[in-house]
């Protein structure tokens, strides 16, 4: 069972986020911050990470140049979900090493079509 | 809904599109037609019935017919077709075209216009293999109120988060407001037109490739006979149809074959470039 790290500070988020991905067979683990994802990551790199921008403590790009620049940082696939809806952000993401974007508001579908296009599903 | 309003409904769109409404789908009828009526000061769907009794006005006849065609589409709707028509379609006819370089493609019932902007954009990709070619990418629909919405080129955030990978959002589309629009230059690549599918499409020209995909399912079988022989005709001999994951010619159709191990694309028995390759 592949696993994705769900990185968000909201609860709920967290929560619909990890039952459309439980529902498509992932093994989720959670972390509300980027500092949590890293604690994360140095004990088992997940396969997925679905991270939030603006997060307390560690923000998500952060938390993404910190990571691809660690040991097997370079392993998960990286997928942003933000409120962070904008051309800007989005270069900044990818060229800091994101392999999708998905903008809140999302869907089951906005999920699903945005792993399949990454190729965890 | 009453019986004798659904038949009523349902004769007006059969005979104009071809599509079969079965009984199933009153819930679509409502939700589409609902809409209409209102925008016309009209309370019902029984008042909207009576009206088109009444006047058997044309606009509205058409109205009716453009809201109950307008069908569900995205960016590289599922996929593969995107990558068979790249890996194994559009080589061959590079090759076949080499001394012509031209190509037409027809996408018929191309809705808001993500399946043609798809094709433009991975032709765009393709661009150092076709410098000095003439590629011409027809769009159709019988709905005129979706071809403006396609010839915009405009789409909310989650149409383009439905199929398009991120960075040819990037590398094609422009932020306006909260909507994303593809650019002129990928625009200008698409020409878009009406077209009824039960109409003669000889006028057409002849076409490399068409894509037809998720419009038959919609018809009932002698209609589909009768769209796919008129296809036949327009389509090149060594050419390419591509047909939506549910559809198929079998059975209906003995003018094309499917090619081998491409799902959902079918080229004429006459033989063929695809034939030849495979």
């Amino acid at each position: 069972m592949p696993s994705c790290l769900i990185v968000d500070d909201s609860k709920v988020v967290r929560m619909v986020a990890r039952r459309i991905l439980e529902d498509l067979s992932f093994g989720i683990l959670e972390a509300e911050d980027g500092k949590g994802a890293l604690t994360t990551c140095q004990e088992k790199m997940p396969d997925v990470i679905l991270l939030d921008w603006n997060m307390p403590v560690m923000n998500g790009i952060d938390f993404l140049r910190t990571l691809r620049s660690s040991e097997n940082g370079d392993q998960p696939v990286v997928i942003f979900c933000t409120t962070e809806n904008d051309m800007a952000h989005i270069r900044e993401a990818i060229s800091a090493g994101a392999n999708e974007y998905i903008m809140k508001p999302f869907d089951r579908a906005i999920i699903e079509a945005k792993f399949s296009q990454v190729g965890v599903l | 809904m009453n019986s004798q309003d659904f038949q009523l409904f349902g004769e007006i769109v059969k005979s104009r599109s071809g599509l079969v409404l079965t009984e199933e789908k009153v819930y679509l009828l409502e939700s589409r037609l609902v809409p209409l009526a209102r925008r016309r000061g009209l309370e019902s769907l029984e008042a909207l019935a009576d009206e088109v009794r009444r006047t058997q006005d044309e606009r509205l006849l058409n109205e009716i017919t453009e809201a109950m065609t307008t069908n569900e589409t995205f960016f590289f709707r599922d996929t593969k077709p995107f990558d068979i028509f790249r890996d194994v379609v559009l080589p061959q006819l590079l090759k076949a075209r080499a001394a012509k370089k031209s190509l037409r493609i027809w996408t018929a019932a191309c809705s808001t216009g993500q399946e043609p902007y798809s094709i433009a954009m991975l032709l765009k990709e393709e661009a150092a293999k076709m410098a000095g070619w003439r590629v011409e990418i027809l769009a159709t629909d019988i709905s005129t109120e979706v071809l403006e919405k396609a010839k915009a080129g405009l789409y909310s955030q989650f149409e383009v988060q439905r199929g398009l990978p991120i960075q040819l959002l990037m590398k094609h589309f422009q932020q306006v407001g909260e909507m994303w629009q593809i650019d002129s230059s990928i625009r200008a690549m698409v020409k878009f037109a009406p077209k009824n599918l039960l109409e003669d499409l000889g006028g057409m020209g002849q076409f490399d490739v068409v894509f037809c995909r998720n419009v038959l399912i919609y018809f009932d079988q002698p209609t589909k006979g009768k769209v796919l022989d008129q296809v036949h005709n327009i389509l090149a001999e060594d050419g390419a149809l591509f047909l939506g994951g549910a559809e198929t010619v079998l059975g209906i159709c003995d003018s094309f074959k499917p090619v081998d191990g491409q799902r959902g694309v079918y080229t004429s028995v006459k033989g063929g470039l695809m034939a030849a390759a495979s």
